[in-house]
């Protein structure tokens, strides 16, 4: 009933957090930072907004860190190697990424497997396929990057607004009318609340599926996209784990893991929370970057609990939850 | 094949399960692959009173993940999943690798113990009582643990001269690695706790169905907190042997990935991820046979990438074989399963 107060929460938790890392640093403030926070989270939010379909679908995809790895790897060897002009490079790997996620998305709906253990394989399948293409970090120089990475909208007070954060805020804005607006939006929330009963009303569970992973493959591929841009290099081993920071920026925004509750706006801030914590960390100076994960583990455990508090209906639901998890 | 469901299997004096023959005929097909990529691999030397060769290497650096699925396979027999379990490795094996050098051998290892068993009461609380999905529960340790650990070691990777600890890695029974011992003697501690006493069959009905459970008088919970708690404790050894197989912690990569190593162990040895029947012993085989799989890429020369790609293959063979899908259309046998609900 009350499925908004999650996100309301987190928003006050990050205003007062801002608050708090503005008050005790006295240029945190300021629209250069926020410029910075956007930008180097701009991977992490594509990301997230895919995986907020999957989870509110009442799945998960633990392939998207893996798929951008392989996303910068094959960009930069068919850009920096192999001479494909930067474009249409981008074109394939969106193609490849989201065929994969297609793919795996098939593979849960017509085995009838759980999403966890079937992403896990296409984590392994991503990750190993990078490894396969190269070990080693291989730079990108191509004119393209260099336009693209000096395109910025100013800000007053020093701010910018960088081409791969506008394309995060572009794709959350694309995502919050395909989830909120739109017949498949609908389906989402409609299969994170009941398979069955989904089914049953006639919803191409199927089809919505397979669409969903698509989705969240093709904008893991996206990430990749921006991660390329953002480091100008390919390496196998980016991503590692961030499918971990993914799930937990969805948590935090409010999304039940459950299925069939939450907003990308939600996943927004979350995201937001995330590169907060980083950057509260980096200004300190003195604490180490490990706090990172406890505090966001701690955030995790904060938000889970008080949403089990708050749905106190969900008390039936989550047992069988647990049983089928 | 249908009568399994029904009749109980005979007590012979020795019995291979038919269902452990898959399981059994994999593990055989991938060390004779094994054999035709390196001649040598079944060749077992004695060198300064210790075993050596492929094969004990297979089981060597089996160990830590072998420990792990032990407590994995209770945890998804009751319908759960544990993800922390790597992340508690490197807890108790920065802790262990911290405390070795100024502290007796015991103390070492019961504060690397008890921070496994707190850690595993903790994800135990918090699906039983505060009623998290396990996925979620456990996420929460994996992505702080590793955090926690490089609190222990300050961000460094903490080296250990204590031959006590040491020995774990490095010293052997009767020419057998202690890893080796250690992890044979927790697998028939465990089968000797959960199969010698009801405790097995109460985890089974816990995963098969919790609320009739609860109505014959099983405390669920209390099954739910203690196989979380053994989960920790035994990826507090895995994290021991660990350290002690490399004199030293590394709070980033000690255990890293291995809790999903861990659960595709359990798949592997028949146990379904959706709860319920359970088998330790195959469980064991499943990380004996990723295991072999790693070795057999190594000795053949192939980049060791290509683990990932096969790892990837094999889930997929797994999926496939256990498939409610395929069963339904009788391709295969399903176990004793009956589950019409998708999860």
């Amino acid at each position: 009933m009350n499925s908004r107060l999650p996100v309301i929460v987190t928003t006050i938790v990050f205003l007062l957090g801002f608050a708090g890392c503005g008050l005790h640093f006295p240029h945190f403030a300021s629209t250069r930072v926020v410029g910075n926070l956007l930008t180097d989270n701009a991977y992490l939010g594509v990301m997230a907004v895919g995986m907020t379909f999957v989870i509110i679908s009442g799945g998960i995809d633990l392939s998207v860190g893996a798929v951008l790895g392989f996303t910068t790897v094959f960009l930069a060897i068919a850009i920096g190697r192999l001479g494909i002009p930067p474009l249409l490079a981008f074109v394939l790997v969106l193609l490849l990424a989201g065929a994969f996620g297609a793919a795996m998305g098939a593979l849960i709906q017509f085995l009838e497997m759980p999403p966890f253990i079937v992403t896990l394989a296409g984590m392994f399948l991503a990750r190993g396929a990078s490894f396969l293409l190269s070990t080693q970090s291989i730079p990108v120089g191509a004119p393209l990057y260099d336009t693209l990475n000096a395109f910025a909208l100013h800000l007053p007070g020093g701010g910018r607004l960088t081409f791969i954060t506008l394309l995060m805020l572009a794709v959350f804005a694309g995502g919050i009318v395909l989830l909120h607006f739109t017949r498949f939006g609908s389906y989402v929330y409609a299969l994170g609340g009941s398979r069955a009963s989904t089914a049953l009303m006639g919803i191409p569970v199927a089809r919505t599926t397979i669409r969903i992973y698509a989705l969240s493959g093709l904008l893991a591929g996206l990430s990749g996209i921006v991660f390329s841009l953002y480091t100008s290099s390919g390496y196998s081993l980016s991503g590692v784990g961030n499918e971990l920071d993914a799930i937990a920026a969805v948590v935090i925004g409010g999304t039940l893991l459950s299925g069939g509750v939450g907003t990308l706006f939600g996943t927004f801030v979350g995201v937001l929370i995330e590169g907060l914590i980083q950057t509260y960390i980096t200004f300190d100076g003195t604490l180490s970057s490990w706090w990172a994960k406890i505090v966001t583990g701690a955030l995790l455990f904060a938000f889970i609990a008080f949403q089990r508090l708050m749905s106190g209906g969900g008390f039936r639901r989550s047992r069988a939850g647990a049983a089928a998890a | 094949m249908s009568a399994a469901v029904d009749a109980p299997p005979r007590r012979a004096a020795w019995r291979v399960p038919r269902k452990a023959l898959p399981q059994l005929a994999a593990l055989l097909a991938i060390l004779l692959l094994d054999r035709a990529v390196s001649p040598q691999f079944f060749h077992v030397g004695l060198s300064g009173g210790r075993l050596f060769g492929s094969l004990i290497d297979v089981l060597n650096h089996g160990a830590p993940v072998a420990m792990l699925s032990l407590g994995m396979v209770l945890v998804i027999a009751t319908g759960g999943i544990d993800l922390s379990v790597g992340a508690v490795m490197a807890i108790s094996g920065a802790l262990a690798a911290s405390l070795a050098d100024s502290h007796p051998l015991p103390v070492t290892l019961g504060a690397a113990l008890a921070v496994g068993l707190v850690c595993g009461v903790w994800n135990g609380l918090l699906v039983a009582w505060l009623r998290i999905q396990p996925i979620v529960a456990t996420l929460i340790l994996m992505v702080a643990g590793r955090g926690v650990a490089q609190l222990i070691t300050e961000g460094r990777i903490r080296t250990f001269s204590s031959h006590g600890l040491a020995w774990f890695g490095g010293g052997s029974v009767l020419g057998v690695p202690a890893a080796v011992v250690v992890t044979a003697a927790a697998t028939v501690l465990t089968l000797a706790l959960v199969r010698g006493t009801a405790l097995g069959l109460m985890v089974e009905a816990t995963g098969g169905n919790a609320r009739a459970s609860r109505l014959a008088g099983i405390d669920t919970r209390a099954m739910t907190v203690a196989v979380y708690a053994w989960s920790g404790l035994c990826a507090a050894v895995a994290g021991i042997l660990a350290a002690a197989d490399i004199l030293g912690a590394d709070a980033n990569n000690a255990g890293l990935y291995l809790e999903l190593d861990a659960i595709l162990a359990v798949v592997i040895g028949g146990t379904s991820l959706l709860g319920g029947r359970f088998s330790i012993g195959l469980a064991v085989v499943g990380a004996l046979i990723i295991q072999a799989m790693n070795t057999g890429i190594l000795l053949s020369g192939l980049p060791a990438e290509f683990n990932l790609v096969v790892k990837a293959l094999v889930v997929l063979a797994v999926l496939l074989a256990q498939s409610p899908r395929l069963k339904a259309l009788g391709l295969r046998r399903p176990g004793a399963r009956a589950t019409g609900a998708t999860p």
